[in-house]
């Protein structure tokens, strides 16, 4: 049969399986010749292995085929994946082949997923919009003039343009949930250590998390459920603190919403405060009760992640030094190896934010910038705390802009920085958030982001697929709407 | 201070920073095997070569070694300690920063007591976890090192080895204290079972900071750090060598610069590594892939408990019998030899029995034969058994020594076998030595006559023939004994 991938979900393309509508094989091909007739312009897959996508689809064919198996997926290439290239979209690691998988890949195996690809992202995953990536922009499916948000770019461009139902992405400063909400996508970041890190190429290893990219909320819960484990091998992960549950459309009878009004005074564009206002209202109509919080330091969350974060990132990168692995450009002695090899090898956002977290944790600055910083996390996580003793959940923006065009903020390293300013202090606090579709502004899709207490997954994923059902939002661009 | 170094009006400061390899079975923050001696990089994975993605997970019990060898230096082990990042590039550093302790070590302010002779007690700084790096060989160049070398290779079987820091107070007085101290050290190490601190392996390594200021003083003089100092003997001389060079700079009137030196035991030399211009800011800061280390209280005094006898105790229970200090001191820091001296010990009853055996043809058997004391052929079993006739009276000591040749060559013989085969058994019978001593002294009037005269010395001559007579199997006490009788008659 033809089967149309475009807008299909990953908990439908199951039951098409499960039903014997369609094989594996065929429903791998199906999306293989999507990206082949479409990626060429939106560029969002590093790596694509038809032989090797078939030849896993056929594996599943073969096999019980129950659960999720034989439904496909896309890796953003930040995640390790064995016998397959993994760039973490660095010229540095050109060519560089893991010899294990990421916990998260090998629980997607597990669980019979056929992996379509890797997919695009801001270098190291450092940026907002995957313009940093050192193998070119990849464009918005809604608008190709405009970036897919980022890192987790190609990842939201590719469940957007029908190349993959779900996608993983990574999360340290609003990766999944800014893109997701560029994209009109369902993005999860989860609680911090409830999903195994290892085998994620390092930027900031105390404050990102794997997530699910999707369609619907459904299926960020469906996958969630196979990622949100303890492997053992990442040593500040204990896994979910609850079995994930997929969850029904429900009221919002007995639910307090936090909405931090002062937070939003920050320069949010008027058609995503107006969707947000709207989606307000919604649950307000869904019988939730609204409360101003405060969150006087969130604010500072960026101040402080971008010292914390590129000060982990400076140790991090560290290890890309030429002698066991990638790029190696050749030099008298060792060290003018390593300065020559780290020069060709790193973009200019990776290099600044070398050069600002080795700053941050030198001696005679180490107190006033790491130390600091350290401090203002502990007064946001407070603050979260202090919030959540009297709200369910906290309701804010995604982002505070609709996707932007490619090239408007590359040069302002700050206007691209601020484009994070709702999703930073999640991070900073180590707290679960859900973006869900929030309806379009300029005929682009915005997000609403609905922030939990540690471990508050579940509440997230039901209050979600209530906005979600209100909504009615289609996530499939126009242009592929017509196009299909 | 008795053995403190003094020269000139000036005296020693020394403190050692020592880094102990922990004999655990898996490495640090990985699984793989933590073993020295196999094929270079076969015992690596994604973890200890730094690949993307990998992440760190302590070794429980590497910090369980670690705390059991911190409260037997009389440390504080904190509720919580925390590992952090020290940052430098160097191609033995996988990840470009070593995953050590920075401010929260896992073992604090501990003091460490030397017995013996001029006693001394030095304190304890810290004792703190971390990983050892990767093992480099330069070809060609300059003395080993990586500038100007041909080519270097790197094995990363030894990178994330389990490395133990102890760093002393300095409160060493002379190269001797620093000896005596890290051979006491090494002793309570191995006793406690964390590691075999073999220098040679370099699984035992130490540095020292020197410094001299004048005597009296309270003050610290400029100190250096002196590295590769891979032997007891090369520590001494090392220092010693670096406190005469101190001296000649400050008694000429120049400065001690801030430097961190190589001692190369081959010429005595010194030469500089770095400066303290070019001393590295390692930017540390928490690592954020582990946790902090917590311990239970409870568990760790269960670990206190549970400890073995330690070389300070053993040498105070041992003085205390009635050993003197240099065989008690001698014992308490030789792990495998005080454990046969106990074994024998407690067979033959009498420990200075049991000491002076151990002291004696043992000791003299396994330096002869290099065989460490838990793998000799005689074993306490054996050698109990020939005491045993000693003691008795069964044997004298001329056969004795040759038993106790026949047990190391023949390793299924008993003494009582030997003696028997041999007829080494010692003449008891009065007559059979009255008919001896009769017999030599109706050979040598003149010496008979002699000793009437009253040169009484010439009694040993005549002890001896006797004994020639006897084919070495009479009690020369007997013989004198029978001989002044017989003479005096």
């Amino acid at each position: 049969m033809a089967i149309d991938v475009i807008g299909l979900t990953a908990e439908r393309a199951a039951a098409l399986l499960r039903g014997r509508e369609c094989t594996a094989e065929e429903l791998a091909q199906a999306y293989l010749d999507r990206i082949a007739a479409v990626d060429g312009e939106i560029h969002s897959y590093l790596h694509v292995d038809p032989e090797r996508t078939l030849a896993a689809a056929r594996a599943q064919d073969a096999g019980s085929g129950e659960g999720l198996a034989g439904v496909p997926i896309a890796y953003k290439d930040l995640l390790s994946t064995r016998g397959v290239p993994t760039t973490a979209g660095s010229r540095i690691l050109e060519g560089f082949v893991p010899i294990e998988d990421a916990d998260v890949v090998r629980w997607g195996d597990e669980a019979g997923l056929v992996s379509l690809g890797k997919t695009n992202l801001d270098e190291f995953a450092m940026g907002s919009s995957t313009e940093h990536s050192a193998y070119g922009p990849t464009r918005n499916p809604w608008d190709t003039a405009r970036v897919p948000g980022g890192s987790s770019g190609g990842s939201a461009a590719v469940v957007a343009a029908g190349c993959a139902p779900w996608a993983l992405g990574t999360d340290t400063g609003g990766s999944i949930r800014q893109p997701a909400a560029f994209c009109g996508l369902v993005g999860l970041m989860p609680t911090y250590g409830s999903v195994s890190r290892f085998g994620v190429v390092a930027f900031a290893c105390s404050l990102e998390q794997v997530g699910p990219m999707t369609l619907t909320v459904r299926d960020a819960a469906l996958l969630q459920q196979v990622i949100a484990r303890d492997s053992g091998r990442d040593a500040t992960c204990t896994g979910p603190r609850e079995p994930i549950a997929v969850p029904e459309p429900s009221r919002l009878d007995g639910v307090t919403f936090g909405v931090p009004r002062a937070e939003l005074e920050a320069g949010v564009e008027e058609g995503v405060r107006a969707r947000f206002d709207e989606s307000l209202a919604i649950a307000e109509s869904l019988g939730a009760r609204l409360v101003d919080v405060e969150l006087p330091y969130a604010r500072h969350g960026l101040a402080a992640y971008y010292v914390i974060a590129p000060a982990e990132a400076s140790a991090n990168l560290s290890r890309f030094d030429g002698v066991r692995y990638g790029l190696r450009v050749d030099a008298p002695d060792v060290r003018a190896m390593y300065e020559a090899t780290r020069d060709a090898g790193f973009g200019a956002e990776a290099k600044r934010r070398i050069m600002i977290g080795t700053y941050a944790l030198s001696a005679g600055y180490h107190d006033a910038y790491y130390v600091q910083a350290q401090r203002v996390r502990t007064l946001i996580r407070r603050d979260f705390d202090a919030a959540f003793a009297g709200v369910d959940a906290i309701l804010l923006p995604t982002a505070p802009t609709v996707a932007f065009p490619i090239g408007a903020r590359l040069d302002d390293p700050l206007a691209m920085y601020a484009n994070d300013i709702f999703t930073l202090p999640v991070n900073l606090a180590g707290i679960p958030a859900l973006s869900v579709p929030n309806g379009l502004s300029e005929g682009l899709p915005t997000g609403l982001q609905i922030i939990g207490p540690a471990h508050a997954e579940n509440l997230l994923l039901r209050l979600g697929a209530a906005f979600e059902a209100e909504h009615a939002f289609d996530p499939v661009p126009p242009a592929l709407r017509s196009a299909s | 201070m008795s053995g403190a170094w003094q020269r000139d009006g000036y005296e020693a400061v020394i403190g050692l920073e020592i880094h102990v390899q922990l004999d655990t079975a898996s490495k640090m923050f990985c699984a793989c095997p933590n073993r020295y001696g196999d094929e270079p990089n076969t015992n690596v994975c994604m973890v200890c070569l730094a690949h993307p993605g990998a992440l760190p997970v302590a070794n429980a019990e590497a910090v369980r070694q670690s705390a059991r060898v911190g409260l037997a230096l009389g440390c504080r082990i904190p509720d919580t300690s925390e590992f952090s990042r020290k940052q430098y590039f160097y191609p033995d550093s996988p990840k470009a920063y070593q995953i050590s302790q920075y401010d929260q070590p896992l073992c604090a302010e501990g003091s460490f007591h030397v017995p013996g002779e001029g006693a001394f007690t030095v304190g304890i700084t810290r004792a703190h976890l971390e990983e050892d790096a990767a093992k480099m060989i330069h070809a060609g160049g300059d003395a080993g090192r990586i500038q100007g070398s041909a080519g270097s290779v790197v094995d990363f079987n030894r990178a994330g080895t389990p490395l133990l820091e102890i760093v002393t107070e300095p409160d060493l007085r002379s190269p001797e204290q620093a000896r005596r101290f890290l051979t006491l050290l090494r002793a309570t190490v191995v006793a406690i079972g964390a590691s075999d601190c073999d220098m040679e392996k370099g699984s035992l390594r130490a540095d020292a900071n020197v410094s001299i200021r004048p005597i009296g003083s309270e003050g610290y003089g400029t100190k250096t750090e002196l590295k590769n100092m891979n032997s007891f003997r090369f520590l001494e001389r090392g220092i010693e060598a670096e406190l005469e060079r101190q001296l000649g700079l400050v008694l000429a009137g120049e400065e001690v610069r801030q430097e961190t030196l190589h001692f190369d035991p081959a010429t005595g030399g010194l030469t500089s590594l770095r400066s303290k211009e070019e001393a590295h800011d390692y930017r540390y800061f928490p690592e954020p892939d582990l946790l902090p280390v917590t311990q239970d209280p409870d568990a760790l005094a269960a670990l206190a408990g549970q400890l073995p006898e330690l070389p300070v105790a053993r040498f105070a229970r041992l003085t205390g019998t009635g050993l003197p200090e240099s065989t008690a001191l001698l014992l308490a820091t030789e792990p495998e030899l005080a454990a046969y001296f106990d074994d024998l010990a407690a067979r033959v009853g009498d420990p200075k029995v049991a000491a002076n055996w151990v002291m004696g043809e043992l000791q003299a058997h396994l330096n002869a034969t290099g065989i460490a004391a838990d793998a000799s052929p005689v074993t306490p079993e054996r050698l109990a058994g020939l005491v045993a006739l000693v003691v008795e009276g069964a044997i004298n000591q001329t056969s004795a020594k040759e038993v106790f040749q026949a047990l190391v060559e023949d390793p299924t013989a008993t003494a009582a076998g030997v003696v028997e085969a041999r007829g080494l058994a010692q003449m008891g019978d009065a007559d059979e030595l009255g008919a001896i001593v009769d017999g030599v002294l109706a050979a040598h009037p003149d010496e008979v006559a002699a000793f009437k005269g009253g040169r009484e010395q010439v009694i040993g001559f005549l002890v001896g023939q006797c004994m020639k007579a006897s084919g070495g199997r009479a009690d020369a006490k007997a013989l004198q004994a029978l001989l002044r009788e017989r003479l005096s008659a």
